[in-house]
């Protein structure tokens, strides 16, 4: 019988930055005398770092693969700058709008991935000059200056609600029943996988460990769900997050697709020797990140309703902040979604609660730095510990 | 009789699960060239790096007496600093410096850490007249040829003050005219009393300016030969060196070979980087059903390159040559179409190109062949957990759990995973590199009963082994490599040892004249 202190040091690595995200969730509510979680606070705080999450799912590939991209700033902007233009200046429609900024979105990780993948050159040069050029990019199209307002459709992306169908005058009735719906299917696929685990005789949790568990994320998710339908509901833009997250958590852990991206940033060569095509794969993640940039540049320039010459200026430090805080490594091979999207709700619960205190950004920047690296050490010492 | 220089007693070096030196005592005396012989495999290297230090005083039993004094070397640069100077296989030079950059790297003649340029050329010159190289000091390495270089080594060793000059293979890459070269200048050192000691497989030069040999077999000495006393032949040197008694060590088969099932034909590969070298050339091989077919070679003989050629243009490059299965054509030019045709490759070296080692032994047994496993691209993971629960204990393969990782297992454990991932791929004809090095005994044994039951299966089988009782003990027919070609293609029952040495030996020295 396992104890939960050895369950615990076997997983820290999973648990530990968990339980570091509702630390300093505590913290920063008891700081900012319970501002940070009010209904309105945590609705902006998934707003402000929706974008940051989204990226961070294409990032986590890259990552995992071995590589890295330091252009997801630029190409943002650059999307949100033709998307803006051609609503703004060429009266396209929005949906039409949305499309061609996508496609252009791939055809940018088209043009970095053939670099990397085919011409060998190294990621961090190859989206080196990508942060330039399409920053430089940005500049020429937006002619340096700021571009909107949009749609109002356009702007509901980032900034509508989904609808209530039940009206009850001040609570969102649908947003509890969907958060009980979700509540329901997790508890299924956790009794499922556990029923499985059994039944091929592998090591399961203890039964009153697991219990624990699946109360305690129905608890998270119900009073989230509370939280936010006491103001106006479930976001449009959270809907977008959590679909993309399951689906790319389903992508990396279930598929061949993902086995293989995984054994490519283990050991490429390896990897290659055993059939998978490797160049391509590696092709296919940047494609991936192109894709999934334009979507976090759409979301940032719908939010702001305007397009900027500056925006997304410093966002691939946060993204690739939070790959890292969410436990992969550089050397590629390791690291999980539900990691990425932890590490990028506790960069966003720093950005947000430091903001709330009126900490300027010189010391926001500098206690960011200083918690990414701490994160990271704490991972290469449980490793040191572990092997 | 002359001082001894250099002696090691009772040298015992043990890695995990394989002695690789039992008790070896080895002594050279002043002014000697004294050759070390022996099959890859059989510890001259170890030796060597015990000596030099690459394995530091502690990991290894025995002791080192160097002109009088107890050695205790911890690193390289203890036993540089009195005078043991080893030159290595691959030449350790930067490729992007000059000539006196590289002489003086690590050794710089520097003042006050900034470097006295006149001094370091002046001395380049007169290092580079000594080993009689005709270069401007300012020339970089990777203008000159192989030959060049390693008179570099050598002139970079000179700039150490050595006193014992170790050289591992000098030779292997040379020409005709470079080795005499080089082989001339060791006799002149000779007379400048600098010993040296050569690790050599061409038999003629080691006959030719060896003053002793000693042989190395197993990891023990066999004997130590006085050039000038004994008598000398090359048959003595060879039976040396492979004489060995071979009861039980391989599981008996019934062979019952059937058809040819895969042909290669006039196969030539040149190598990816300096494309002009070729290192296949016209090879022609079949492999019958139910037939384990060995190729025997030296270390640098290009037998993995020729395997991995084959699987999927894995290596090399501007590769010509046909390939059939049962009678047909077949298209090999990647790996996947490779695996898919029925191919797979074992690679020799399971840590940098077999196995994902941060990853669970499960994922890596599937990897090759995730579609078996899958509906739509969708990894169906019971139907993984059985398929390989049932490779691990088919295949014995020791671990606490399918979920374990790569990385902790033992050599032998991580090659049957490598194999279970081949098998799983479920091939026709299965290409083993190397594939019971630096594993124990007894998980030799149980990787040859594996070879026997797939041959039995009627698998066609490719063994690539530089241990040559294992290649007699295992396989049905063997071809013999040097150089990049076939020189040569015996049956099991007619083959030996001394047969298999000789060919290789006298096509090396019939290419070089």
């Amino acid at each position: 019988m396992k104890t939960l202190a050895t369950l615990f040091r076997n997983n820290v690595r999973e648990y530990g930055m968990l339980i570091a995200l509702i630390a300093i969730m505590f913290f920063f509510q008891y700081q900012t005398g319970g501002i940070l979680m009010r209904p309105i606070n945590i609705t902006n705080l998934v707003l402000q770092n929706s974008y940051i999450i989204v990226m961070a799912l294409g990032m986590l590939l890259i990552i995992v693969s071995g590589w890295i991209d330091l252009s997801v700033g630029s190409v943002a902007a650059f999307i949100g700058a033709i998307a803006a233009v051609l609503m703004v200046k060429f009266g396209f429609h929005w949906s039409v709008t949305m499309v061609i900024a996508l496609v252009v979105g791939a055809l940018v990780g088209v043009w970095q991935g053939y670099w990397v993948a085919y011409v060998k050159i190294p990621a961090f040069i190859v989206t080196l000059a990508g942060m330039l050029i399409f920053r430089g990019l940005t500049l020429l199209i937006l002619q340096g200056e700021a571009v909107g307002p949009f749609p109002v459709e356009f702007q509901r992306l980032s900034t509508g609600f989904i609808p209530d169908y039940f009206n009850y005058p001040g609570f969102h009735v649908t947003t509890i029943l969907i958060g009980l719906l979700l509540s329901g299917f997790l508890i299924f696929l956790d009794v499922r996988s556990r029923k499985n685990q059994q039944k091929y005789g592998f090591e399961v949790t203890p039964f009153y460990f697991f219990v624990i568990k699946n109360v305690f994320i129905t608890f998270a998710i119900m009073w989230l769900c509370y939280l936010m339908a006491s103001y106006k509901g479930l976001p449009n833009v959270l809907i977008v997050l959590f679909l993309l997250i399951t689906g790319y958590a389903f992508i990396t852990s279930q598929t061949v697709i993902g086995r293989r991206i995984y054994a490519m940033g283990g050991n490429e060569k390896a990897a290659r020797l055993s059939g998978v095509n490797t160049p391509r794969l590696l092709f296919a993640t940047f494609v991936n990140m192109g894709v999934l940039a334009a979507l976090a540049g759409l979301i940032i320039t719908a939010r702001l309703n305007t397009a900027t010459p500056k925006a997304g200026v410093g966002f691939e430090l946060d993204v690739i902040a939070a790959c890292f805080i969410g436990g992969a490594s550089a050397s590629g091979g390791v690291g999980k979604v539900i990691g990425a999207v932890v590490g990028a709700f506790l960069i966003g619960v720093m950005n947000n609660g430091m903001s709330i205190l009126g900490i300027g950004i010189d010391w926001q920047q500098a206690i960011k730095g200083f918690v990414l690296l701490m994160a990271v050490f704490f991972d290469v010492y449980n490793k040191n510990k572990g092997g | 009789m002359s001082d001894v220089i250099l002696e090691m007693r009772n040298i015992t070096k043990v890695f995990p699960g394989v002695k690789a030196l039992d008790n070896v005592s080895f002594s050279v005396r002043q002014g000697e060239i004294h050759a070390l012989v022996g099959e890859n495999g059989a510890g001259k290297s170890t030796l060597m790096k015990v000596l030099s230090g690459v394995y530091p005083y502690g990991t290894y039993d025995g002791e080192i007496y160097f002109m009088g004094e107890e050695c205790r070397f911890r690193d390289i640069t203890e036993s540089e600093k009195v005078g043991l100077v080893i030159i290595h296989q691959e030449l350790a030079l930067i490729p992007f410096l000059s000539i006196a950059e590289n002489l003086f790297l690590g050794n710089e003649q520097a003042h006050r850490g900034v470097i006295d340029w006149n001094k370091s050329i002046s001395k380049t010159k007169d290092l580079l007249e000594k080993v009689g190289l005709q270069e401007s000091p300012n020339t970089l390495i990777t203008d000159l040829g192989v030959g060049k270089q390693q008179l570099v080594e050598i002139a970079k060793a000179l700039a150490k003050e050595v006193k014992l000059l170790i050289l591992d293979e000098p030779t292997a890459s040379l020409s005709e005219s470079d080795s005499e070269k080089l082989l001339q200048l060791l006799i002149q050192f000779k007379e400048q009393g600098i010993s040296s000691i050569l690790i050599s497989h061409k038999l003629s030069e080691v006959s030719k300016v060896a003053d002793s040999i000693t042989i190395l077999r197993d990891g023990a000495t066999v004997e130590t030969i006085d050039c000038h006393k004994d008598v000398l032949t090359e048959d003595r040197i060879i039976r040396g060196m492979v004489g060995r008694d071979i009861t039980h060590r391989f599981p008996p088969r019934e062979s019952n070979i059937g058809e040819v099932i895969f042909e290669v034909r006039d196969w030539n590969v040149y190598h990816p980087l300096h494309k002009d070298r070729k290192v296949s050339s016209n090879i022609n091989l079949t492999i019958r059903s139910g037939e384990v077919v060995g190729i025997a070679g030296l270390v640098g003989a290009g037998r993995t390159e020729l395997a991995m050629s084959i699987f999927g243009r894995a290596y090399g490059t501007e590769i010509s040559g046909k390939a059939y299965k049962h009678g047909q054509e077949i298209d090999i030019s990647s790996i996947d179409k490779a695996i898919d045709k029925g191919i797979a490759y074992a690679t020799e070296d399971r840590k940098a190109y077999g196995l994902i080692l941060i990853e669970e032994i499960k994922n890596n047994i599937t990897l090759a062949n995730l579609k078996a496993i899958s509906d739509g691209g969708i990894v169906n993971e019971p139907k993984e957990i059985t398929v390989t629960s049932e490779y691990r204990d088919s295949l014995n393969i020791k671990c606490s759990s399918i979920l374990q990782l790569a990385l902790n297992l033992s050599g032998g454990n991580q090659q049957k995973v490598v194999l279970s991932k081949w098998l799983f791929a479920n091939p026709e004809i299965l290409i083993l590199d190397e594939p019971t090095r630096g594993i124990d005994v007894g998980a030799k044994y149980e990787i040859y009963t594996i070879i026997n039951r797939l041959a039995g299966e009627g698998k066609g089988i490719i063994l690539i082994s530089s241990e040559l009782p294992e290649i007699l003990g295992v396989c049905d027919r063997i071809y013999v490599m040097s150089e990049g070609r076939i020189v040569g293609e015996v049956p099991a029952k007619e083959a030996s040892q001394e047969i298999i040495m000789k060919q290789i030996m006298t096509q090396k020295e019939v290419m070089e004249l």
